[in-house]
């Protein structure tokens, strides 16, 4: 298997070399995929365990992946519209929850840089049509999607958040439930920060949210996490 | 400083005595009083979160003279067959009884701004500190030729929803095998932009499944109209021959209706109709005028409070607001309330008042899973409110977004409506 990946790669090198330095080393990435074997196949006759085979991701709706259980945070992902790119990818993989909130991927996500385009050059291996990849998302690789340290150490005001979130209570339920639009009620501080700016920077793909999160500060995010976590 | 709200309130309603209310307390009655006139998404809301926030603070009444609100938005999904007419009822019950609210059902007739008092058809007065009104839209009377309020029951408006929309619903299902269903759309400004267009998606989704050589024509007085793009491939790819819109340039806006004759002539070319929806000209609910705080057909507001530029304890919400850049929608109506009750709060009893932010989306559904949906963030600016980002749906999106779409309208739904009624 592994000298089959070896194959394929230096195919890539010869057909486009400049890009595939950008996407990191497959073999590297091969190492680092022990990391994720607990839970995913990847390669000839790979199937679904824990979580699904990832043959083939590139370029997939999130969630369409047939005869998986995906968690119901991942299947509105896909609905929103998360297209599995370098790009996406990238910043799935460096923290699950900034793309899905309540993924059932437990992994607490690569911070390096280098290892997640080492990573996605051995996924890319095994995508349906390689050589196509890099060209669509040029700037994929060193991209730091995580939050600023600080964004996330900000203590939010809750009696501001209260005021905040009566603009989300037209449509988010204040009793948690949830009916077409997801319940917001409850989430740890951290996981509401990190989805509103994956709204805010255009990551996660929903417009009425992007639009919402776009034009709240950092202080009024942390409000709004700081109110909704004690909302009974 | 870190505070939650209710040690906030513990502390600051004593303080607020001291600072601000004295101007409200010395005038010896007690409790500071806010009067809401109409129970929609603008008084509803607006009522329950002063009453909330205030936690007993503030004497709230509203007065609504229907004992069952059906929401306009969603009602054409009534009319389409998507919703069942009890879906859009909503009752005042949990108002009274959770929030201490006094609802009062009945009309408010007059207003004595240097009194401060409401005037009720059924007798009886009620003493304001602050008054909000939000009484949606009447009709300007003689905007459509030939129709008048004594003409509704042949040619609906259906656009106060309730027994209008059943009635429609019924003649259009009367209407004889390959009839014509006219519809007489409004001149802007007026409630629900898409509204009207909406309703030809669900009258010509009725149509299809019940008389499908039916034809449907509007008469409008627009050159163009809300998701117009949208709704036209809709209409093309659901309701293929059927639906002719007739806009300002090939005299949509010449119209007369003959309600006695059934019949509906636009640039002068009568058609006979099965069943005609005239929707008039609006303007702001009538007690705007009673008040003295309407400049024309709507009523001036500031934006960083909607307060009326006549009058600074008399704020109004929604449709019957000139407000600036917002659509007149139940959503905007919902936002306003919010900001609304925030500045009255911070007013009556000196809780802290922050920024005003306003949004509005509006859903459409134009077939059988097939939603769209357009929106806008707004910011109070000293002159208006004014627009600082928006989306509309595109053309041409797949299938399973606006399934998505619709889904996320019928979750709008609910929560708009709690956030309404409690």
């Amino acid at each position: 298997m592994r000298s089959g990946a070896k194959i394929l790669t230096l195919v890539l090198l010869l057909a486009n070399p400049v890009v595939a330095q950008q996407l990191g080393d497959p073999d590297a990435g091969a190492e680092i995929f022990s990391k994720c074997k607990g839970c995913h196949q990847l390669g000839e006759g790979a199937s679904d365990g824990i979580g699904p085979h990832l043959n083939g991701i590139f370029g997939r709706r999130a969630a369409v992946h047939d005869g998986f259980a995906y968690s119901k945070s991942m299947q509105r992902a896909g609905t929103d519209g998360l297209i599995w790119t370098a790009e996406t990818l990238d910043a799935y993989v460096e923290n699950p929850r900034s793309l899905v909130s309540k993924t059932r991927m437990s992994f607490r996500g690569l911070k390096d840089p280098k290892d997640r385009a080492d990573l996605l050059a051995y996924l890319r291996v095994y995508s349906d049509d390689p050589a196509n990849i890099p060209e669509a998302e040029p700037t994929a690789t060193g991209t730091d999607h995580d939050l600023d340290p600080a964004i996330l150490a900000l203590e939010g005001d809750p009696e501001y958040g209260e005021y905040l979130a009566t603009e989300c209570l037209t449509c988010h339920q204040s009793d948690g439930t949830a009916q077409g639009i997801p319940s917001i009620t409850r989430w740890p501080e951290e996981d509401f920060v990190v989805a509103m700016h994956a709204y805010k920077n255009k990551l996660r793909l929903h417009p009425v949210m992007q639009m919402m999160a776009g034009r709240l500060s950092n202080e009024e995010i942390a409000a709004l996490a700081a109110y909704f976590i004690n909302l009974e | 400083m870190k505070f939650n709200r209710r040690t906030f309130l513990g502390t600051g309603v004593a303080a607020a005595a001291a600072v601000s209310a004295p101007a409200v307390l010395a005038d010896g009655h007690g409790k500071p009083r806010v009067v809401v006139i109409g129970g929609g998404a603008g008084g509803a809301t607006v009522a329950r979160y002063i009453a909330k926030d205030s936690e007993g603070a503030i004497a709230v009444t509203l007065v609504e003279p229907t004992r069952t609100y059906f929401s306009c938005f969603f009602s054409n999904l009534y009319l389409g067959g998507f919703k069942e007419i009890d879906d859009i009822g909503h009752t005042y019950g949990t108002l009274a009884a959770k929030y201490g609210i006094n609802v009062v059902h009945d009309w408010a007739v007059d207003v004595d701004r240097d009194a401060r008092t409401v005037s009720l058809a059924g007798g009886g007065s009620l003493s304001y500190d602050k008054l909000i009104l939000s009484p949606g839209i009447d009709f300007v009377e003689g905007s459509v030729e030939g129709w008048s309020i004594e003409a509704q029951n042949a040619m609906p408006h259906a656009y106060k929803a309730g027994s209008q929309t059943e009635l429609l619903k019924a003649q259009i299902m009367a209407m004889p095998e390959g009839g014509t269903f006219a519809m007489v759309a409004p001149p802007n400004p007026y409630r629900c932009p898409p509204g009207p267009y909406e309703r030809v998606s669900m009258v010509a989704h009725l149509l299809k499944t019940n008389n499908p050589t039916a034809k449907i024509i509007i008469a409008d007085p627009k050159p163009k109209f809300s998701k117009m793009g949208l709704f036209q491939e809709g209409w093309g790819d659901h309701y293929a021959g059927m639906v002719d819109w007739i806009g300002e340039e090939f005299g949509g806006g010449n119209v007369s209706v003959d309600p006695a004759a059934m019949t509906v002539t636009i640039d002068g070319e009568e058609t006979k109709v099965g069943a005609c929806n005239v929707i008039p000209a609006m303007k702001a609910g009538r007690i705007a005028d009673m008040a003295g705080v309407s400049d024309g057909n709507w009523v001036p507001v500031n934006a960083v409070d909607m307060s009326s530029k006549a009058d600074a304890d008399v704020h109004v919400l929604g449709d019957s607001a000139a407000q600036g850049d917002m659509p007149k929608s139940g959503f905007a109506a919902n936002s306003q309330a919010k900001v609304c009750a925030n500045a009255v709060r911070g007013a009556l009893t000196g809780s802290k008042v922050f920024p005003a932010k306003f949004s509005n989306t509006c859903w459409s559904l134009i077939g059988t899973d097939n939603g769209v949906k357009v929106g806008a963030t707004y910011e109070a600016t000293p002159e208006k409110i004014a627009k600082v980002d928006g989306f509309i749906s595109q053309t041409g999106e797949d299938s399973t977004t606006r399934k998505a779409t619709y889904e996320e309208s019928e979750g709008w739904y609910a929560g708009i409506t709690a956030d309404m009624f409690g």
